[in-house]
């Protein structure tokens, strides 16, 4: 079974030479610190900036610099700020390849639930409708099973709708799935995890085609 | 032209209850300080107000909802305001969540004189609901879109690092966001600026906001520009 870690560094294998990826707020964000060394990718915030860099060494915050979870974080060279409409441009006329960001809920056609458990929740959508309605490329990071050991891969989500038929793939602990139109095709089980244990934490429609690899972290 | 005034007081002085205002800002990144505290003295109530997010419990516009003066509020993020989610469960305020996107092109729509956009964030999902929609060809694949208003706002209040008599304005890293387009979509702008300096002293070249949107500038007092999330790293 992996970590949130062991998500993260799972997800960063996906990431090409060249890509701009926008990384949503929670696990999506430590996929930064995962990024192979020399490869040329190009982090973008949604509050407005290219070339986001690590946090700051202590004692050189700037309040005007921040990310899209509103942490304190650094430029890199060739980083470029913009404002917020230009920002949802970008993403809207698909300039960005790759989108990470998590779920509460995704269903076996792609459709995301992520913003709001009615009655409970209202933090809001932030950027994530925007994202997933445009992103060339989708890939979730989630938990397989919540607390209570409920599946969050469904025929159909339960919760208010985030955006409809968008995701790709899918990274949990228990394993690394794509999103088919048939269903959820398994790829690769984490270490130590067997393809039963993915089936019971499965409630959507799930494919498994012949033996299914664990996965490779590091 | 000299758009002068004296302070956010003056600035802020001709907006009366139930307006609707546009703040800049994105949590508590370049939101505009001073007039946050003018509206809370001057006591205006019943406001509308369009902000990307609501501030926290004691700075930005939690401090307008402190004091009951916000009847609505249009955002697309407030996860980080206890009294917001109060208000906002017990019925006191109304609160319209849209997309991000949504909400920054609703500003550059007003800004750019244009009705309405087009955007395929929400499509699907209760966003939609009551909205006219429309399908168009996107790269060989039909796509859904839906129709969202420019807005209408009374007053549009910005934050930025440089300003001068004109109006023009220059931002400062991530604290542009949002307040470019807002600048741009107020039917009264108020600008507040860390640094107003002498018309001739800014380059042409390097404005962000053209005067002309900009009505009213002064140099803002006191900045706190407090951080959200202080993350740091080990030298």
């Amino acid at each position: 079974m992996l970590d949130k870690i062991g998500i993260a560094k799972r997800i960063a294998k996906e990431i090409k030479d060249g890509y701009y990826v926008n990384l949503g707020i929670g696990i999506p964000t430590l996929v930064a610190n995962y990024i192979p060394k020399g490869m040329n990718v190009v982090l973008q915030s949604e509050n407005g900036l290219l070339g986001m860099g690590p946090f700051p060494f202590e004692g050189e915050e700037d309040s005007d610099l921040i990310n899209a979870g509103k942490q304190t974080i650094t430029t890199v060279p060739g980083s470029a700020f913009f404002d917020s409409a230009m920002s949802f441009g970008m993403i809207r006329s698909r300039k960005v390849d790759l989108t990470i960001l998590g779920a509460m809920e995704v269903s076996d056609n792609g459709d995301i639930a992520n913003w709001k458990i009615p009655g409970k929740m209202v933090k809001g959508m932030g950027g994530a409708m925007d994202l997933v309605a445009s992103a060339k490329n989708i890939i979730v990071a989630m938990q397989h099973v919540n607390k209570a050991g409920e599946s969050k891969l469904l025929p159909a989500c339960e919760l208010p709708l985030t955006g409809v038929r968008c995701v790709k793939k899918i990274v949990t602990e228990l394993a690394v799935l794509d999103v088919t139109p048939e269903g959820f095709k398994l790829l690769e089980r984490a270490p130590g995890v067997t393809v039963e244990e993915i089936i019971k934490a499965t409630l959507g429609r799930l494919i498994i085609e012949g033996d299914i690899p664990e996965m490779v972290i590091d | 032209m000299n758009k002068t005034v004296k302070n956010a007081d003056e600035a802020i002085k001709d907006i009366q209850d139930n307006a609707t205002i546009m703040l800049g800002g994105f949590g508590l990144c370049g939101i505009p300080e001073n007039c946050i505290t003018a509206l809370v003295k001057k006591g205006v109530k019943g406001l509308t107000c369009i902000s990307n997010n609501a501030g926290v419990d004691d700075f930005g516009i939690g401090l307008m909802l402190n004091t009951r003066q916000v009847k609505k509020m249009i955002s697309s993020y407030v996860g980080e305001n206890a009294e917001f989610e109060r208000q906002l469960l017990s019925g006191e305020l109304e609160v319209e969540l849209i997309p991000q996107g949504t909400l920054a092109t609703r500003c550059l729509a007003a800004g750019y004189g244009m009705p309405a956009i087009f955007t395929p964030a929400g499509v699907g999902t209760e966003v939609a609901i009551g909205k006219e929609s429309r399908k168009f060809m996107v790269e060989g694949v039909e796509k859904e879109f839906l129709m969202e208003m420019a807005f209408d706002a009374d007053f549009a209040i910005v934050k930025a690092w440089k300003g001068d008599p004109h109006g023009n304005l220059i931002f400062r890293e991530t604290a542009r966001n949002f307040n470019p387009m807002m600048a741009m979509a107020g039917k009264i702008t108020i600008a507040e600026v860390e640094e107003l300096v002498p018309a001739g002293s800014l380059d042409p070249d390097q404005i962000h906001t053209p005067g002309i949107y900009v009505h009213r500038i002064f140099q803002g007092a006191n900045y706190e520009k407090r951080i959200e999330q202080r993350t740091v790293r080990k030298r």
